[in-house]
Formats: C-alpha cells, structure tokens, sequence
C-alpha cells in the first residue's frame, strides 16, 4: 500500500467530502439543511481548487477557488436564505419515489459514473485525475434529486450542486478552463439565481405554494 | 470592426430599453434597434463574401460562410419580428394582458436574446459559445412566463429546468472536449477552447474522449434545438410565450442550437474517422421527426401544434446534417433558412388569428378567410409553405434530402416519408378548418399589417424557385466546411 | 510470547467483566448532560447483583428454548469479546474468527432473543421480534460492507491483521474509512438500541424493540440478558476504536512496556467513545419507526460508497 502525498490525500479528503454532502443532500427533507449542505459543498470545492492551485503551480486556479468562495459559499447560499424566508419553504413534501430507494439508485449511478469517468482519468496527467469520477458522481446525483424533489427550491439546490460537480470535474480533469470561461459560467450562474428568485415570487403570487405538483397541468392529453 | 458594432448594437439597446422601455414609442426604439443590428449584418456579409472568412478580435471572433448567413438570417427575423410584435404587443396591452412594466421587461430582453445568439454565432471560443447559449436561454425564460398565468409560469419553469440540465450536460462535453484539446494544443491563455485552432488539429485528438465529449455535447445542445426526447420544453414555450417570443424561439434559438450541434461535429468527425456522430444525429433526427409526427395529430392549441412542427423540422434538418455530403449539408442549410422564415410568418399569422378569435384553442377558431382575408390567406400560404408543396423552398430541400437518403440511407426514406406524410394530414386538416368555415365573429375593420408575413413567404418562394448564385455559392462553401 | 498469550487470555474475561462499567458510564454522561446527579458508574453492577439474587419466574407455555437462550446470547457475546482485539491485538479467538464470522456470531445472538421472545407467544414479544429482526436485516448488510471497506485496506478479514495494518499506517486520511465510520456509528445505534434507533430507558411498549423483546425475563435470566446487551455495546466499540483509531493497540510484537501502555489507552479511548455516544444521544430524538429503514438505508449505502471511493481513489 503506498502512501499518497499529503496534497492528494488533501485533495481525495476534499472529494469525498463532496460526495458525501451531495448523497445527504439526497436524504435531507429541510430545505434549510439543503442550503447549508450546499455551502458546505462549496467549502471543500474550493478547498480542493485552492490546493490544486498550490501543488501545480497553476496560478489562475487560485482565482478560480476565490470565485467559488465569494459565489458558493457566500452569495448564493445567502440568496438561498433569504428566498427561503420570504418564501416561507421549510419543509420538502415527499418525494417522488422514497428516500431509501432513491439512494439505492444513488448508488447505481455512483458506480456508473465512475466507471465512465475510468478511461478519462487514466489519460490526465493533472494531479487530481483520480477524482474525475466523483465530480462526474456527485453530477449524477444532483441530478437524480433534480427529478425526484417537488418543491422548487430544492430543485435549483440541486442545479446548483450539479454546477459544483461540472466545475469540480473541470479542475481534476483539466486544471480549470480558461478564466474567461469561468467568469461567464459564474456569471450565468449569478443571473440565473436572480432570475429564479423573481420567478419564484412569480410562482407563489399564482399558486401560493412552490409545491411543483401545481406546475404539472401542461400535459400531453 | 462590424464583429464589434453588431454585438455592440442589442447590448446597448438592451441597456436603453431596460431605462426606457416602458415609453410608448419603445416599440419603434426596439425596431430601429434591430433594424440598426440588420445593416451591420448586412455590412459584415458583404465584407465576409468579398473577403473570405474572417478572424478578428485577437482570434477570438470567426466569421466563415457557416455563420455569416445565420448572423445574417438572425438579424433579419429579429427585425421582421420587431415589427410585427409592435402592433401585436399594443393589442396584447389594450386586451389587459400586458402592462407597461412587463414591455420595458419584454422590449430589453428581446435585445438581449438577440445579443446572446449574435454572441453565440459569432464566437470562436467553445466555452464563450455555451456561455451565451445560456444566456439566451435565461433571457427567454422571464419572456415566456411574461402573462404570468399558471401555465406560462409551468412552461417557463420546465423550459429553465429542462434546458438548464441540458446545457449542463453540454458543459461537461465542453469540458471534455477542452481536455482533448489541452493535450494536443497546450493549456495557453484560450487556444485550447478556440474553433479555429481545433479544427486545424482535429486530426490529433483524441478519439475516446471526443466520442464521449460528443455525445454529451449532442444531448446538450440537442435539448435546446427540440430533438425528442428531451424536446419536452418547446411546445409548452411555445404555447404560453407571447407570439413574437414564439416565432423567435422557433425561428432563431434552435438554429443556433443546431450551429452549436453542427460545429462540435465537424471537429468529432475529424478527430473519429468513424461516422459514429452523423448516425447519432439521424437517429435522434429521425426520432424527432417520427415522434413530433404523432404527438401533431393529438394538439388542441394552435401554437403547440406549430411547436410540435417545428421539431419535426428540426429532426429533419439534423438528420441532414448527420448523412454529412455536400448535397445533404447544402439541403440542411437551405431548411434552416426557409424553416426560419417560414415558421416565424405562421406564427405571425398564428398570433393575430388567435388575437381576433381571443383563444388559442383551434377548435374554437373557425372562418379566419371571413374575418380578415390578409390573416386567413397568410395562414393558409405559410402553411402549405411549411408542409412542403412546391414552388416553397420547403419543398425544394426536403427533396434534396429525401433524395440524398434514397441513395445513401434507404432505409430511413420509408420513415421519413410517412412521418412528413402524417405531419402534412395532421395540420393540413386543422388547418383547414380554422381558415374555412363560418364564424359568428364580424370583420375586422382593418386588416392587421401582415407585411412582414408575406415579406418572408415571398423570399421563401423565390428560394424555392431561383437561388441567387452569390448564395448558392455561399451555401456550398458552407456545405463544404461542414464536410 | 508468553506476556503475549497470558495479556491475551486476560483480554476476554476482563472484557466481560468491565462492559457494564461502560454502560454505567454512558448513562452517567447523559444524566450530566441532563443536568441530574445520575445513579454513579457502578449502578449497572448494583442492578445485576439484584437480579441475580431474585427468583425467575417463567410463563407456562414457555419451553426451553426460552430458559436457554439467555445463555446462548451471554456465551455468543463473551465469544465475541474474545475475538475483538481490546487492547491487545491478540485476542485469543483472533486468529480463529474473522469479520465475517464475528457478524455471524452477533447475528446468532440476535436470532435467539427474537425467537425467545415470540416464544411465548405475547403481543409485545412478536412486536419487539418484528422490529429487532427489521433492524437486523438492515443494518447486517452496512456492517459487512464496512468490514469490507476496512478488509480491503488491510488485505485481510482477521480483525488483528486489519488492526495491525491499519495501526501502522502513519496518519493518513482514508476518505473510505471516514465514510465507513460514520456508517459504522450509525449500525451501531441502531444494533444496540440507542437513540435515534430506539430508547434504552423507555417504558412506552409501543415504542420498544429491544426492551419489548425481554419484558417476559426476570431474575437471572434477565441479569444475563442485561449483560449480554452492556457486553454487545462493548464489542461494537471496541470494534470501532480498533478500526478507526487503532493507535495504541498493542501490536503483535509488543513487549510487556507496550502491553501496560495499552490498558490505560484503550480504557481512555471506549471512555471517550462512551461520552461521544452519550452526546449524540442526547442530540438527537427518537426517530419514528417507519423511518428507521431511511437511517440503515443511508448507513449501508454510505458504506458502499466508502468502499467505491477506496476502489477509485486508493488504488
């Protein structure tokens, strides 16, 4: 058994801490937890970022990690915060199919994408190449509560996860895209945020709830 | 220099009618914004033909017969639908559907669309290209939930899910593909994401990673040009947006879409040497068509019917593309052309029969002939245009690629043509009995100006007829680029 | 070596003998938690001198099964002890048992107790039955994959080897291993029947199953049967502190010096185990019955996932 460097045992401890708020983001029904589970996602993201930045030497990552700091783990939470208040949201209603078989197809998926992510990694040479499987897991998942939650916020929570993982799977696979690029993902993100914050309002001025079951009238009849 | 001044152009407008836009004179600001975006085009297209294609703004701008002509088609159905929207939104006010707050909302965001798929158009930047695709898709969405009733609030809903979770996936094809890249053109500043420079290495990159970059990038992108089944969004965009939106969505973002699809397969096909993205393409083309075919026969609303059309259009149009070949690409170019044009005239038909009848419900709208003969005929023309009957340039190109697949992919021709078959029953008959038939509703006092309606289906019928050389030659260049 | 065999034939009896301070000790920290003065550490000896000095009285249709199993469950769970390296890697049934047998052993006790209590043939005895065997059910498959996870660290299921392996590694972070020992605390709330699982002090029969299990036992059956229970939360933490942090066990090398360092490290490290579980009780509330499978749920597939994390990233 060979011991790993202390920066890729940083780096695997920061992945699996991603991994592990993305499979309790699954199994949490207070939208508050959801919230804070995502900044803590946003917490070991740009841990990790900041200390590929340091092992690399690849400057413009350090750039990158303040933007996940300043944008994940301050501003959207805090937008987050403040929708929930408003909104008066405390509670996720049941979700579509329950919480122990939504793990179990949790876990489906997590064995899937790291055998997808497999062949990706063995050809990157960058120092993180190992965790290109949990970013495209902790994807998957996002996902996977995407489509099982109802109420809308939980939803956007797990868009947003989904962004962490994209942006995370851009770091191990690739030491980060072009900081132009990153600006206007951030940037799209931030915009997007806003726009559902007005949207929401829209939502619950029509249906005085944002239980997506009233949103499901458009139908193939 | 006309790069900058056409994007310059809707992100100031953007800005001035986000101040100003509540005014009563923001609806010929909005014309006169676009038209202004028009001429730059127009200047750019010159310039492009007479000077080949163009890199500017230290690589990061491309300018190649491909795009030209969509920045050049963009910019003309941003302004025809400028100015149809102008009557149209005033009515919409004075109906009470609208107020002056959410125009100043509509007039900046339609701007800022045009903006963003200008941006994507013209970018040489992969990364700058899914930055603005989802963009544009943040601008619609404040415009299609714009009448704030249930539904329009759902469709928007489900169009920024559904789209949002494509473009995702889109984004890790980009990052994917960045990866590939990065191996073969080093990690320096932006070179790695540039269009350019890819395509001048295809060659080198890898083929796992492309194949597997593609396909995410399919998905992606795909759910934003319609293709089943992830096309779940568009007919409900399109049934609970206000009519210029439809006609924009339907006319200009698929497009785009589609010209993101078809810029990730020329570098895949270069880098596989396997035909593997073009069959992804027709078979999700095909699927579209097929699927779009039979969901057209179960449509109750008008503007959903038209929705359903346009994807059947849009699988048609990426199933041409995927058979690859000059005469399918020249084919595939000529549909999104008269598609564009043809499906934003319908629903500028579309938008004043529903306005007159006051419902979207076909059954309920009957003798459009008898209320104005401007909105039944231009209804009955377009649509015969969209079904494909000659002269229509429609028909022009869908012969072209029936034929291209009789003699390369005989065995989609039989889908193919029973499925355009079922789409030409299926709206032919209602159709028919919106326009005909009698109707309590009186005459109209004065007919609608539906000029940019005949406007299109006449250059849509000249395309039929006669091709300009100067753009057939435009269309075979671009062919040829896209191989 | 001699020290080292005599060190591991004291192991198992001392193990018996001091699993209730541990218990004692426990409610001790949730009494202060609670802001009581508490009953002191030595109240669960007290109560098993009680029971042991009164009669058992047995229902009639009662058969043997039912005067036999609380010994079955004693012997199963002093076995267990004997396996389970305390403070010294060699346990004497060390080499004899690995993981998988240990959770054969566990499971064996607990198959006992529930047919005991359906034995008898009352309401409350099938009910407490029911749920233990729910419990069981779940949380046996999270406990194997952690033994795996930790297994398949150390290249071996004997439970001294993966001690020793793991003991040796100088402070590395295993993500595989922390997402196991969260899973593992879970499985042991829930096999022991702690809060948030079920509450130890309750006398709400509808809310019982481990307590609805023995409700029929008296005198020194029920005295075995408590002892058998301190015992069972004994093993299970010292299973968790020879995994997660097995620094200062023994080794299998040790000299007599290592040897008396390890008694005093190992009664340190199950005190603070004991105080941690005592907080986490404290914390947390009952969860409903319907919601139990969730929790196991959630232990097993973290578990899982620590062991596909350990596949992807440890190679």
């Amino acid at each position: 058994m060979t011991t790993l460097p202390l920066s890729s045992q940083l780096i695997n401890l920061g992945a699996a801490v991603l991994l592990l708020t993305s499979f309790a983001m699954l199994s949490q029904r207070r939208i508050v937890s959801l919230v804070n589970l995502f900044a803590i996602q946003g917490a070991a993201l740009s841990a990790s970022t900041a200390i590929v930045a340091y092992t690399s030497g690849q400057h413009h990552l350090y750039y990158s990690a303040a933007l996940s700091v300043a944008l994940k783990m301050l501003l959207l939470p805090w937008i987050l915060h403040r929708l929930i208040r408003r909104l008066n949201v405390r509670w996720d209603t049941e979700p579509l199919i329950n919480i122990p078989t939504t793990m179990l197809v949790g876990i489906v998926l997590v064995v899937f994408a790291f055998g997808l992510a497999q062949p990706i990694s063995q050809m990157s040479t960058t120092i993180a190449r190992s965790t290109l499987g949990i970013a495209l897991a902790v994807v998957m998942l996002s996902f996977l509560m995407m489509i099982t939650r109802r109420k809308a916020i939980s939803q956007i929570v797990g868009f947003l996860a989904m962004e962490n993982g994209l942006f995370f799977a851009a770091t191990s696979a690739t030491y980060g895209m072009p900081m132009v690029v990153e600006l206007g993902v951030a940037l799209d993100v931030l915009i997007g945020m806003v726009i559902l914050g007005v949207f929401f309002f829209q939502i619950r001025e029509q249906f005085d709830s944002l239980d997506l079951q009233h949103l499901e009238q458009l139908r193939e009849d | 220099m006309e790069v900058l001044v056409i994007l310059a152009i809707p992100l100031l407008g953007c800005i001035f009618l986000g101040l100003f836009g509540a005014r009563a004179w923001a609806a010929e600001a909005n014309v006169g914004i676009s038209l202004a975006t028009l001429l730059a085009a127009a200047a750019l297209t010159m310039r492009v033909m007479n000077e080949g294609s163009l890199l500017v703004g230290h690589e990061q701008f491309f300018v190649d017969p491909f795009n030209v002509f969509l920045v050049a088609l963009t910019a003309f159905v941003g302004w025809t639908t400028s100015m149809f929207s102008r009557p149209y939104m005033r009515i919409e006010e004075k109906h009470g559907r609208l107020n002056a707050v959410r125009l100043r909302l509509y007039h900046s965001m339609f701007q800022l669309f045009m903006f963003t798929m200008l941006l994507a158009l013209l970018t040489n930047n992969l990364g700058l290209l899914w930055v603005s695709m989802e963009a544009a898709t943040l601008s619609t969405v404040l415009l299609v939930s714009l009448y704030r009733t249930p539904a329009s609030l759902e469709a928007a809903w489900k169009y920024f899910i559904l789209c949002g979770v494509g473009l995702a996936q889109a984004l890790f094809g980009t990052i994917l593909l960045y990866f590939a890249a990065e191996k073969v053109l080093g990690a320096e500043g932006t070179t790695a994401l540039l269009w350019t420079h890819l395509d001048a290495v295809k060659g080198q990159l890898e083929p796992t990673v492309l194949s597997l970059a593609f396909v995410f990038l399919l998905v992606g992108y795909g759910t934003k040009v319609g293709l089943a089944p992830l096309h779940n969004w568009l007919p409900d965009a399109h049934a609970e947006g206000p009519t210029p939106v439809s006609a924009v969505l339907s006319g200009l973002l698929l497009n785009v879409a589609l010209y993101a699809v078809v810029r990730c397969k020329i570098l895949v096909e270069g880098a596989m040497h396997s035909g593997i993205a073009g069959r992804l393409m027709m078979g999700f083309g095909l699927l579209s068509v097929v699927l779009a075919a039979f969901f057209l026969w179960r449509q109750r609303d008008i503007k959903r019917l038209f929705g359903y059309s346009s994807i059947e259009h849009m699988g048609i149009i990426t199933f041409a593309f995927g058979m690859g070949g000059p005469v399918a690409n020249f084919a595939a170019l000529l549909h999104m052309t008269v598609h564009s044009l043809t499906k934003s005239a319908i629903f500028f038909a579309v938008g004043h029969a529903a306005q007159k009848a006051g419902t979207q419900v076909m059954d309920d709208i009957r003798g459009l002939m008898v209320i104005s003969p401007t909105i039944g005929w231009g209804l009955m023309t377009a649509t015969l245009a969209i079904l494909g009957m000659p002269p229509f340039g429609v028909f022009a190109s869908e012969f072209l690629i029936l034929t291209t697949a009789m003699k390369e992919h005989a065995w989609a021709t039989p889908i193919l043509l029973l499925a355009l078959g079922i789409a030409f029953a299926a709206i032919f008959q209602r159709v028919q009995s919106m326009v005909f038939g009698e109707t309590d509703l009186k005459k109209l006092p004065h007919s609608p100006a539906l000029v940019p309606v005949f406007a299109h289906l006449a250059i849509v019928l000249t395309l039929g007829i006669y091709i300009p050389p100067s753009l057939a030659l435009w269309y075979r260049l671009a062919a040829a680029l896209i191989g | 070596m001699s020290a080292g065999s005599v060190i591991g034939l004291v192991e198992a009896p001392l193990a018996v003998l001091l699993a209730p301070l541990l218990i004692g000790w426990i409610d001790q920290c949730r009494a202060w938690l609670q802001n009581r003065r508490g009953a002191g550490v030595l109240q669960p000896y007290r109560t098993l001198r009680k029971l042991l000095h009164k009669d058992a009285v047995i229902a009639h249709g009662a058969s043997s099964l039912f005067r036999v199993s609380p010994y079955i469950q004693f012997g199963a769970m002093a076995m267990a002890a004997a396996i389970i390296p305390v403070f010294s890697v060699r346990a004497p049934l060390g080499v004899a048992a690995d993981t998988i047998a240990l959770v054969g052993v566990f499971a064996l006790a607990r198959v006992f107790m529930a047919l005991a209590a359906m034995d008898i043939g009352t309401a409350f005895g099938t009910l407490g039955a029911r749920r233990e065997m729910l419990v069981g059910f779940l949380s046996e498959p999270a406990l194997l994959m952690v033994f795996l996870t930790a297994s398949l660290i150390s290249q071996s299921t004997l439970l001294p080897t993966i001690v020793d392996v793991l003991g040796q590694i100088h402070l590395t972070i295993f993500p595989s291993l922390a997402f196991a020992a969260i899973a593992f605390v879970m499985v042991l709330l829930a096999e022991n029947a702690r809060i948030p699982i079920d509450n130890p002090s309750t006398h709400l029969e509808l809310t019982m199953i481990h307590e609805a299990m023995v409700l029929e036992y008296s005198g020194r059956h029920l005295a075995l049967i408590e002892w058998s229970s301190a015992l069972k939360l004994f093993n299970y933490a010292a299973i968790g502190v020879a995994l997660f942090v097995p620094w200062g066990l023994a080794g299998r090398a040790a000299g007599p010096m290592e040897l008396a360092l390890a008694l005093p490290i190992a009664a340190a490290k199950l005190a603070i185990a004991g105080a941690a579980l005592a907080i986490v009780e404290t914390l947390s509330a009952k969860l409903r019955i319907f919601r139990a499978p969730e929790f196991l749920a959630t232990a097993f597939l973290l578990a899982v996932l620590g062991l596909l994390v350990h596949l992807l990233l440890e190679r």
